[in-house]
């Protein structure tokens, strides 16, 4: 019982100070301490929860539980680090938005093309995609190769919809400018198109971050090496090892976030002079 | 409607590009039986047999189309249009928990959205927590979400719906968080001046003022609803439903099936994202935002 009334006590106290702090003026520090101390409020609420129903294990594991696990393993935690998201993942991503950057420009010189392939673009990016992880993973094999096929699949359309999206956002005002400059189409494409392009870009490209991932884990599931993120989760369900889920869990949320949050990053400092960006 | 000629020339080259693509991939197999049998094969031998494997690497879009009037119009016409073979019985399996899943995730999305709309505190402790969310490749965890709900006792819809719920209630807080704020400060002010209390000017202003966001999330919502139930049948063991078509598809060798069923999911995704499409130009046209 006494654990119930703490994780009760916790939530209040969490509660009460960040409504006190969501009512001070709004600074940086309010703005970071305020999600910051929810986070920590839940994951209290959780230990005392856990302990004081006596959840088993196998259902929920204490927060401090996954701490230990993800400290005593962490060698597994960095070999299926580096299959699923470096060799996986990010090669894939490489690989996906690059072509789709390519052929965006190629598109966007013929008018005819790109109105043919918008719609199908947007319909394509619409389609539960992870269904071809089945298929490529036969083409591809086990290994990495075949997940990073899946990823470049992924972030294929949404990286493509908005390059081409992003190029047509001149006016005719700054393109007319660029002419009586005696700019060429390379000279405009490269002074004016693309980085108006960029804010357009920046989104395709966070879009594909989680996309990346996504494929990465799931494509494992449909047969992987005997390592990966995705691989250690489906067997470690299966032998009812939820710490070490748990903990693969931890490492794909901090992937995940660190590279939406580097990706976001760089958009800051390479698109600072857009009106979305200014304070 | 001028954009129809192009769209069907990139259809039909995609088309062309299949077809061209599948006897790329099918003629190593094609090839080693020709050999194994000892005949020479011509040029249109070659063709025909790349089109017309059983198990294709790439099986050709009119095998596909046959498999799927096989497991779809015949069953039907043979009045086993529910029998566990057709792909009806499946697709309506993972439609049944993509719906739940997106009706739960929508009503969890407006009110998480009014939640941080009306309250300060809220809005600054849940709103990053929101985003974060979505960073996190949650998909990951289906598997074991679908084992935990298992065990305590929670099978057949829910577990799936679980994960459509959670990738669904995202586009549709954000978007709803958008719409409920953009009523602008003067008509925020014609309210007041009007003394409505708070609960007519949610009923009166905010919420028609939101719904052109809500039904732009409600589409993304709905995408990703589908991949939420497709993905949670994964792990139970290939049952039942469109995922479930496609693990054991993938454990046989069944190319052909696979196909079917991702066409199946590609249809599926597409009339649903219509009719939500269509939900929404009637809607604001009765609203007159049309």
């Amino acid at each position: 019982m006494g654990w119930v009334s703490f994780a009760f006590l916790a939530w209040l106290v969490g509660w009460r100070i960040n409504s006190w702090l969501a009512h001070l003026p709004r600074t940086r520090a309010t703005a970071l301490g305020v999600p910051i101390i929810f986070g920590v409020t839940v994951i209290a609420i959780w230990e005392c929860l856990v302990r004081g129903l006596e959840i088993s294990p196998v259902l929920l594991p204490a927060p401090t539980q996954i701490a230990q696990t993800f400290a005593a393993s962490t060698a597994i935690l960095w070999e299926d680090f580096v299959q699923t998201v470096l060799k996986g993942a990010l090669s894939g991503y490489i690989l996906g938005s690059g072509s789709a950057f390519l052929i965006a420009i190629a598109v966007d010189r013929f008018p005819f093309l790109q109105r043919g392939l918008l719609p199908i673009g947007n319909f394509v990016a619409a389609l539960p995609i992870i269904g071809m992880a089945p298929i490529l993973v036969m083409w591809f094999g086990f290994d990495w190769q075949s997940k990073a096929a899946v990823v470049v699949v992924m972030v294929f359309f949404p990286m493509l919809v908005n390059t081409v999206q992003g190029l047509q956002d001149t006016d005719a005002m700054q393109r007319d400018l660029m002419r009586t400059y005696a700019a060429g189409y390379w000279k405009t494409l490269l002074k004016l198109r693309l980085p108006a392009a960029m804010p357009f870009i920046f989104n395709g490209l966070k879009i594909a971050t989680t996309l990346a991932l996504i494929g990465a884990i799931v494509a494992e599931f449909f047969g992987s090496p005997v390592r990966g993120m995705g691989f250690r989760i489906s067997t470690s369900v299966g032998q009812l090892a939820m710490d070490l889920v748990w903990a693969e869990i931890v490492v794909a949320a901090i992937v995940g976030s660190g590279f939406y949050g580097g990706v976001a990053l760089l958009e800051k400092t390479m698109t600072f002079w857009h009106p979305s960006q200014r304070r | 409607m001028r954009n129809v000629g192009p769209i069907l020339t990139v259809v039909a080259a995609l088309f062309l590009l299949w077809y061209g693509a599948a006897i790329q991939l099918n003629k190593p197999w094609a090839l080693d039986k020709a050999q194994r049998a000892g005949v020479e094969l011509s040029f249109n031998e070659l063709v025909a047999d790349t089109w017309s494997q059983k198990k294709p690497k790439l099986p050709v879009p009119h095998q596909v189309g046959a498999e799927l009037w096989k497991t779809t119009g015949e069953m039907v016409a043979k009045g086993r249009a529910f029998s566990k073979r057709s792909l009806l019985y499946h697709s309506w399996v993972t439609f049944s928990s993509t719906m739940l899943g997106f009706v739960l995730g929508t009503l969890l999305g407006i009110a998480l959205a009014v939640g941080i709309v009306y309250n300060r505190t809220i809005d600054m402790s849940v709103m990053p927590w929101v985003i974060a969310s979505q960073t996190i490749p949650i998909l990951a965890i289906a598997p074991m979400i679908i084992v935990v709900l298992n065990a305590v006792g929670i099978s057949g819809l829910l577990p799936k719906a679980m994960i459509s719920m959670y990738l669904s209630f995202f586009p549709v807080v954000v978007g709803m968080v958008k719409g409920l704020r953009s009523p602008s400060g003067m008509q925020l002010d014609q309210m007041r001046t009007w003394n409505a209390s708070p609960s007519q000017t949610f009923w009166r202003l905010r919420l028609p003022s939101s719904m052109p966001y809500l039904f732009t999330s409600l589409k993304i919502a709905m995408a990703a609803s589908l991949v939420g139930a497709i993905v949670g049948e994964l792990p139970t063991g290939a049952v039942a439903g469109l995922g479930a078509r496609l693990l054991a598809g993938s454990y046989y060798g069944q190319t052909i099936q696979i196909w079917s069923a991702l066409i199946m999911a590609a249809t599926l995704a597409a009339i649903l994202v219509g009719l939500i499409g269509l939900l929404q130009r009637m809607t604001l046209r009765r609203m007159g935002m049309l």
